[in-house]
């Protein structure tokens, strides 16, 4: 049983077909990179996995979950399947800790002392420590994303996805978002992530995926794919340094 | 006829305790009322979104003044009777309610969206979504305008004297009639008004340029 499956999803905005029957299989442990241009369709993919975004046709089930726009049945999804933006999304009005404890306190009533020891814990994995009671308006923009990766580890997830998350940060900041990511791999979680970073996909995706007009184009394991693309669509992307 | 002395002027200022009092009443009732209107107005389901705003518009396309006539002399047709404090706070709370309504709701969509995405995807559900991340932050964004229309409520009170109730401005009115020294008398009412309405204005303002400076997004 794979950890996520997708089955021929189909996914329009109004009369814009994004998704145009969508399949794939990522097992447990597994780490997908999904590349591909601007409006390929890769963010959607990744909001339909955890039902930000409804499809209209196609199944997709996610670590035993069947995704459907049923509240409970979201609410119980997205318990075990974390997801990091591009924009962080951190809560503004709460301290980095606050932030983090939060959810494990009010969707798995996870006790006060058992919540901080967990914030505590996923923190130390990001290497911020001492930014426990940091607001996020004083973090830079690379430790803000860190701490919006720690704030989905404390859920404990079973599947993380990650929309171009170094995508907003400086050139300097990304590396250190990447090493956490890369760490979180190593650790064996499941992953979903949309990125431009050519380099982290070849090295530390299992696989990848390139996304073409809303169609999986072409996919296959990272190394074999970079080194050998087969269609003239991704050699013409590697080529141009994968812009978009 | 008497003259303006300490007796008239401590009539005033008793009645300045009824204009604050109306005021504390109708803000805590009506903004009770608007805020669940606030919420109902962004609901999902179309019909609870149309029963507010449809209320709002109304409530704001009347005059307070008609609220107040309808609530005091269009009940007592029926046969009942309200009192004139009890009207005059029903009719100011509900004149209050669609104003702070649509004031919360600007201040609620002002959150960006991806701080429900960000919530919604942390599974939160829509109740706990807006108490713990939404409403928080739409708070402070609603507190300048929210303080701002607070000094146009404490002046729209003198409203209700119209039904015979005697607040700050009815009490001038009054005590000029007995001393005729409208100069003293009215001085004093514009006095007491200022010294209730420049501080919450000061306080407007204020919070407004620390919203502004604290909030670089
Ligand atoms: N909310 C939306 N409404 C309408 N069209 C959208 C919306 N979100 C995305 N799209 C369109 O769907 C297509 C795919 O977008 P997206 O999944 O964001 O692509 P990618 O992440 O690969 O850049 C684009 O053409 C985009 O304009
Ligand atoms: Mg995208």
């Amino acid at each position: 049983m794979p950890a996520v499956l997708i089955e021929d999803v189909h996914k329009s905005y109004g009369k814009l077909e994004v998704l145009k029957g969508v399949s794939l299989s990522v097992e447990t442990g597994q780490v997908v990179a999904l590349i591909g241009r601007s409006g390929s369709g890769k963010s959607t993919m990744l909001r339909c996995i955890n039902g930000l975004e409804a499809f209209q046709s196609g199944r997709i089930e996610v670590a035993g979950h069947v995704v459907d726009q049923d509240p409970k049945r979201l609410r119980a999804l997205r318990k075990d399947v974390g997801i990091v933006f591009q924009s962080y999304n951190l809560f503004p009005h709460l301290t980095v800790g606050q932030n983090i404890m939060l959810s494990p306190r009010i969707t798995k009533n996870v006790p006060q002392a058992e919540a901080l020891a967990l914030a505590k814990d996923v923190l130390a994995q990001v290497g911020l420590s001492d930014k426990f009671d940091s607001y996020p308006d004083n973090l830079s923009g690379g430790q803000q994303q860190r701490v919006a990766i720690a704030r989905s580890l404390a859920m404990q997830p079973k599947v993380m996805l990650f929309d171009e998350v170094t995508s907003a940060l400086d050139p300097e900041l990304t590396g250190e978002v990447l090493l956490v990511m890369e760490k979180l791999a190593k650790g064996g979680m499941t992953m979903i992530l949309v990125t431009h970073e050519m380099n982290f996909a070849r090295n530390v995706a299992n696989t990848t995926v390139f996304m073409h007009q809303g169609k999986i184009w072409e996919q296959g394991p990272s190394r074999e794919l970079f080194a050998a693309p087969q269609t003239p669509e991704l050699q013409g992307f590697v080529k141009a340094g994968a812009q978009g | 006829m008497t003259t303006f002395g300490w007796p008239e002027a401590l009539f005033l200022f008793r009645a300045a305790g009824w204009t604050l009092l109306l005021t504390a009443i109708a803000f805590l009732i009506g903004g009770l009322l608007g805020g669940v209107l606030a919420i109902m107005r962004l609901s999902r389901i179309r019909i609870v979104r149309r029963i507010a705003a449809t209320y709002i518009l109304v409530i704001q396309s009347i005059p307070v003044l008609m609220v107040l006539f309808m609530s005091y002399y269009g009940l007592s047709l029926f046969g009942v009777e309200l009192p004139p404090f009890l009207a005059a706070s029903a009719s100011l709370a509900i004149y209050v309610s669609a104003y702070l309504a649509e004031i919360w709701r600007g201040s609620i969509e002002s959150v960006p969206f991806q701080q429900w995405e960000a919530s919604a995807s942390l599974a939160h559900s829509p109740a706990q979504t807006y108490r713990h991340v939404i409403l928080p932050q739409a708070v402070r964004i609603s507190l300048p305008p929210t303080v701002g229309f607070l000094v146009q409520l404490v002046k729209n009170t003198s409203i209700v004297s119209v039904v015979g109730f005697v607040e700050l401005a009815r009490a001038g009115q009054l005590v000029n009639n007995a001393t005729f020294d409208s100069f003293r008398v009215f001085g004093l009412v514009a006095l007491i008004y200022f010294a209730i309405c420049f501080p919450l204005s000061r306080l407007s303002r204020h919070l407004e340029k620390v919203m502004n400076a604290s909030r670089p997004h």
